[in-house]
């Protein structure tokens, strides 16, 4: 058993089985009413943070920038979506893909647009430039024409189904984790190690904080894409400054460079202050104490820079459970 | 021969500092050369200025009567010249085996999508990758510590996986920036074995900053002499160690105490 957990193919049908479990899960507490419709409908804002924070991520923790301006993107992915199913009329289950991938790649052509100039800065600079970036987005889309403007764009197709964000934060999930794990990541770390030494080792920095900036952004316009035809309704005010901040403390309360602390945060985060409406006027103090308390006791967020993988955690449970056995027996020293 | 590397008049002004003038080298395969200089000689600026970190104000570089002059750093590696920094500068938090994969970056070329959907060209590239990190650790006694953080190494290993990282680039020429710093004697004289060594087994040509006379003397073939951004002199150890000006440059003009 455990030199079966070592195999990656093995890993990866662990990992799918998994996944796939947790779906039917899901679908049966739905289903056998476990779930309240209102419980039920929670767990697609559930999915799009976490796709937000998860994108997010690769950006401040894994690249090592501090973007300010990810509800821009999420805006851009989510009325190039919308505008599009508008448009389209097909049944919902290939207009809905179809609009979420189109704004996604708005979104991250957006992202490239916008990375270009603004990781020539660092640090707070670059944090207050896309700050500005996601402002410009808001109000230009209060002002046009074709995006409803400040009357909100309306009749959107309620499309988003709790299947549709689930197969989306999988794939959403599935590519950040896959592409750190590869070359390109390697390179994305080590930019957020050292800049300098990265360069000098060969990697084309501009092109993968680029990069990096731009799968960050695209995977926010999926979120967006996702919130439209959640919502129905595209109000440009909800795509301010607080929205991108919001993403922001998921990320850090989770740990930068962490994907599952992200997951975990995210999933926590949007369930707290529904948990906490019977307590009414202090509902947001409560969940800001929360936060600096988290921030006082463990600064690196939840989980630090931890990654949680199925396959090391069997591995490691199973090895102690053998060790346990094997206290005494004599059998068991040459497997050890 | 030609020369490897041929440097000729390179030089930078940092808004009316002078910091480096009509600087001229010519190094051959296998070369081991020596440059050292006072504090503030312009040192480091020679090795800013081959990587085009700094751009030259004038001059020209050429790696195998290839031009590197105006390209971008990342260029000049991939062309093959490598180098180490005088205060490390590892990826800390990431594992010795990432650090020396790092460098291997343009050894592999899969794009992203491979990456992402996981193609049997991922697979190769990486187990290849892993295989000649493990060779090249192993060159230095290193294969042990392949899974511990970069930044937890003790400061010998730290100089050494530095020197592994710039070799995995690949290059035809290697600029190390002080590598005995901090080092004690015993230490010193590992690091010189190690440098010929890596001479040998890799066929590269190696220019060295270093305070550490007896490893200069020990093992450069040739040694520049930079003060105030001008070579004051050049030749054999011997020559060097002999020579009025060099003596005048690091301890002064007789009489002035």
């Amino acid at each position: 058993m455990a030199g079966l957990l070592k195999k990656t193919p093995f890993r990866y049908a662990l990992n799918a089985v998994t996944a796939g479990g947790l779906y039917v899960i899901i679908m049966a507490l739905i289903n056998d009413n476990v779930l309240n419709r209102y419980q039920a409908l929670m767990l697609i804002p559930i999915g799009f943070n976490i796709i937000l924070a998860v994108s997010l991520n690769l950006s401040a923790g894994f690249l090592g920038q501090l973007p300010l301006g990810h509800a821009g993107f999420m805006s851009i992915g989510g009325y190039s979506a919308a505008l599009l199913s508008m448009s389209l009329s097909m049944p919902a289950n290939v207009e809905l893909p179809l609009a979420i991938v189109f704004g996604g790649l708005v979104a991250a052509a957006f992202g490239i647009l916008i990375g270009l100039p603004a990781l020539r800065l660092r640090g707070d600079y670059l944090a207050i430039l896309t700050l500005g970036f996601g402002e410009i987005i808001r109000v230009v889309i209060l002002n046009l024409e074709f995006t409803g403007g400040a009357n909100c764009l309306r009749g959107i197709g309620k499309q988003t189904t709790v299947t549709w964000v689930y197969i989306f934060v999988l794939i959403t999930l599935f590519v950040i984790t896959t592409l750190i794990k590869s070359r390109h990541g390697r390179a994305v770390l080590a930019i957020r190690e050292d800049e300098i030494a990265a360069e000098a080792s060969g990697i084309p920095t501009t092109y993968y904080k680029v990069m990096a900036f731009s799968v960050s952004a695209g995977f926010a316009g999926v979120a967006g894409g996702l919130y439209a035809h959640y919502l129905s309704i595209l109000d440009p005010s909800t795509f301010g400054f607080m929205r991108s901040a919001e993403i922001l403390v998921i990320v850090v309360l989770g740990g930068l460079g962490s994907i599952f602390g992200s997951v975990i945060s995210a999933t926590v985060l949007t369930i707290l202050p529904e948990l906490l409406r019977d307590f009414n006027d202090y509902r947001m103090v409560i969940y800001s104490l929360m936060l600096v308390m988290v921030m006082i006791f463990k600064p690196s967020g939840l989980c630090g820079r931890y990654e949680f993988s199925l396959g090391d955690t069997l591995d490691g449970f199973f090895t102690s459970i053998r060790r346990q056995l094997g206290k005494g027996g004599p059998t068991d020293a040459a497997d050890s | 021969m030609p020369p490897i590397l041929d440097v000729s008049n390179l030089g930078i002004n940092f808004s009316g500092l002078q910091a480096l003038d009509d600087f001229n080298i010519q190094v051959s395969r296998r070369e081991i050369v020596g440059l050292i200089g006072p504090n503030g000689a312009g040192k480091t600026t020679v090795f800013n200025l081959l990587t085009n970190v700094y751009s030259p104000t004038m001059g020209g570089v050429k790696l195998k009567g290839r031009n590197t002059l105006g390209k971008a750093t990342h260029k000049v590696t991939q062309y093959g010249i490598a180098r180490t920094f005088q205060n490390i500068r590892l990826f800390k938090s990431l594992s010795v085996m990432d650090n020396v994969k790092i460098a291997l970056h343009n050894n592999m070329s899969y794009t992203l999508l491979e990456a992402c959907l996981r193609l049997p060209s991922y697979w190769k590239q990486e187990a290849f990758a892993t295989k000649t990190c493990m060779e090249l650790l192993s060159v230095f006694d290193m294969e042990g510590m392949a899974d511990s953080p970069a930044g937890s190494l003790p400061y010998g290993a730290q100089r050494r996986l530095e020197i592994v990282r710039a070799l995995a680039t690949n290059p035809k020429v290697l600029l190390l920036d002080e590598p005995a710093a901090g080092m004690n004697p015993s230490e010193t004289a590992d690091l010189m074995r190690t440098i010929h060594d890596v001479r040998d087994k890799f066929d590269v040509a190696i220019i060295l900053i270093e305070h550490d006379m007896s490893l200069v003397m020990g093992i450069c073939e040739r040694i520049l002499v930079l003060s105030y951004g001008l070579i004051i002199a050049q030749g054999t150890p011997e020559e060097i160690r002999n020579n009025p000006l060099v003596i005048e440059a690091y301890l002064g003009q007789q009489g002035s105490e």
